[in-house]
């Protein structure tokens, strides 16, 4: 069981308010991603469940148990850093158990789990090893392995993927979901990058400045954006807002058009633009067009043969269906 | 650029090392050579240097006069007392400053140190009637006591360089385990920091072994240490330097021995914080 209710929480630092008041529920099993651009208190509200961090106000509930107060250590949950954090002066294998050994389990209990992690996670080879001796990605595993063995209510992980390199990054994000799939424990992940929110989350919270802008499905942020902000942060490319006459005569402020929602030609389209430059890769090419007096540069996503090349005048066409409305005040209109 | 070393100049400046390694040894390799002359090759003028008949005359004498040994224990237990009571206090004290610094740590640590600056003949009639008051005259707890304290500042500060090159987030992972306060300290910091902290106790050994101020002063006969043992042969009675040169030698020969096996560890520890 690992249900997290989060009541009214704040947290200060001195005269700092990072997280205004706040609620939010994740629901047993579920995998929540937070996600927001750096500095927008998804870390902290991550350390707050943790315990890592005291809420300066409200309650903070785990499996129905109030946790407000609690140690981090009394909380059941595991954490996966971003430096990994793992203890530099022991093997593998005792890294991995340390939680076990903590709890004061018994040792032929953390031989087997130890080894049922190990195996797992492909680290069996590695169990007498030091952390200095293995890559990034290994260390990635055993800091994931410390996690699980303990079988906690939740795992919260803290940028995991981020000291990775690209290919690793993919590699690990696969990992983490097949993980989540067969424990079915609940996950909270934390993470700059909407590419891993959107391909990992059951749920996906979008942070800004210590608020929530949207709790939502993946696919339901991505068709119903609440706000502009919401608009332009899901999505990539990221969605093109675009202001003014053309805004207008739609009744918006704004409008959003999202870049694989328009089609380009030669000939014919309600917009034009030359081509500044146009990114290649294979699947699909995206065109960064300038001069449509619409918005500094819109984009647009084609398909890996549309050949259009710098400096080509092209016309768009956007989907009229999806064309996404936003008044005032920055938020959707209906 | 690289600078370019000519092995002329690597010569040269060998050669300049070892003399300044020399002058400043000489003093202790003078009194070593001493302590093998009889008293009257020890005064003569001019000095012998090598050639002289050598003799363990001295060492036999001392160790027939007065009783080493019993020296060389009360040396060991206040030196490796007050490191060991040292480092039980300067641990937490040093997690804290480093890990969960408040707004005033900057300044007690500053404040701390500040006491070193202060001479300590200052405070020694305050510590004298205190030590008169408690009956801790001439006692190896008392004289422990305060050797603790006067180099506990030092302590708390290597300690806290050291504490600081850890990352908070594996003290946090521990946290998240499920290790108490006790284990993390135990389990994950002391471990971790054992190299800076072998350096602290190296040092803090040395300075407690060479402190004469206190032992001099708090001591006569039961708790005195291996410095009163070499005060005791600098007499105004006569001039016993070959005696005074084999004590001095006998006295400083442990902790000599213990700093050429752990060079490594005593130059990290002495320009600790200077390289991360």
């Amino acid at each position: 069981m690992g249900r997290i209710v989060l009541e009214q929480v704040t947290k200060s630092f001195g005269e700092v308010t990072v997280i205004p008041p706040l609620d939010l529920t994740i629901e047993d099993g579920e995998f929540t991603v937070f996600v927001g651009p750096s500095g927008c208190g998804k870390s902290t509200l991550l350390r707050l469940i943790a315990g890592l961090e005291d809420v300066s106000s409200g309650r903070i509930a785990i499996d129905g148990t109030e946790a407000t107060a609690l140690s981090p250590s009394k909380r059941r949950l595991a954490m996966v850093f971003q430096s990994y954090a793992l203890y530099p002066h022991m093997t593998v294998r005792k890294n991995i158990a340390f939680p076990l050994r903590m709890a004061g389990m018994d040792k032929a209990e953390q031989e087997r789990r130890v080894t049922q992690a190990a195996s797992v996670l492909n680290l069996t080879d590695y169990l007498e090893r030091r952390p200095g001796q293995l890559s990034g990605g290994q260390r990635q595993r055993v800091a994931i392995g410390r996690a699980i063995v303990r079988e906690p209510s939740a795992f919260l992980f803290d940028e995991p993927l981020s000291n990775l390199d690209a290919a690793l990054r993919v590699g690990m994000r696969l990992e983490i979901s097949e993980l989540h799939k067969r424990l079915a424990t609940t996950m909270i992940y934390v993470t700059h990058d909407q590419v891993e929110a959107m391909t990992m989350a059951d749920k996906i919270v979008v942070l800004r400045a210590g608020h929530i802008e949207q709790v939502g499905s993946p696919l339901d942020l991505y068709h119903n954006p609440r706000n502009v902000f919401v608009a332009g942060f899901i999505g990539s490319p990221t969605m093109n807002l675009i202001t003014g006459p053309e805004a207008a005569k739609h009744n918006a402020r704004t409008i959003g058009v999202r870049p694989e929602h328009i089609t380009v030609s030669a000939t014919e389209g309600p917009w034009s633009g030359t081509v500044a430059v146009s990114e290649h890769l294979g699947s699909d090419t995206f065109f960064h067009v300038h001069g449509t007096g619409l918005a500094d540069s819109i984009t647009v996503r084609a398909g890996g043969e549309v050949g259009f090349r710098h400096g080509d005048r092209i016309h768009l066409t956007p989907r009229a269906d999806v064309i996404h409305r936003f008044d005032d005040k920055g938020l959707r209109i209906a | 650029m690289a600078r370019a070393v000519t092995p002329r100049r690597k010569a040269v400046n060998t050669a300049l090392a070892w003399a300044v390694g020399l002058l400043i040894f000489f003093p202790i390799l003078w009194t070593i050579l001493t302590s093998f002359k009889t008293e009257a090759t020890a005064i003569a003028d001019p000095p012998v240097w090598l050639f002289f008949d050598w003799t363990l005359e001295n060492y036999a004498v001392v160790q027939e006069r007065s009783d080493y040994s019993r020296f060389l224990w009360n040396s060991i237990i206040i030196a490796g007392g007050s490191t060991l009571l040292g480092l039980i206090i300067a641990i937490p004290a040093a997690w804290s400053m480093a890990f969960v610094p408040s707004r005033f740590t900057k300044d007690i640590l500053l404040w701390m140190l500040s006491t070193k600056m202060l001479p300590a003949v200052g405070v020694l009639y305050p510590i004298y009637l205190i030590f008169i008051q408690f009956g801790l005259l001439d006692t190896r707890i008392g004289l422990t006591v305060v050797i603790m304290f006067i180099n506990l500042p030092i302590i708390v500060w290597m300690l806290y360089t050291y504490f600081k090159e850890i990352p908070g987030e594996i003290l946090e992972a521990a946290r998240m385990d499920g290790a108490t306060l006790r284990e993390e300290i135990l389990y994950v910091l002391t471990p971790m920091a054992i190299p800076g902290i072998a350096s602290t106790v190296l040092l803090n050994v040395i300075l407690a072994w060479n402190e004469a101020f206190w032992t001099l002063n708090l001591t006569a006969a039961k708790a005195a240490p291996l410095t009163a043992f070499i005060a005791s042969y600098s007499s105004p009675e006569g001039l016993f330097y070959a005696k005074l040169s084999a004590a001095s030698t006998m006295a400083i020969a442990p902790i000599l021995i213990l700093g050429w096996f752990s060079q490594k560890q005593l130059v990290r520890g002495l320009t600790f914080g200077a390289v991360k």
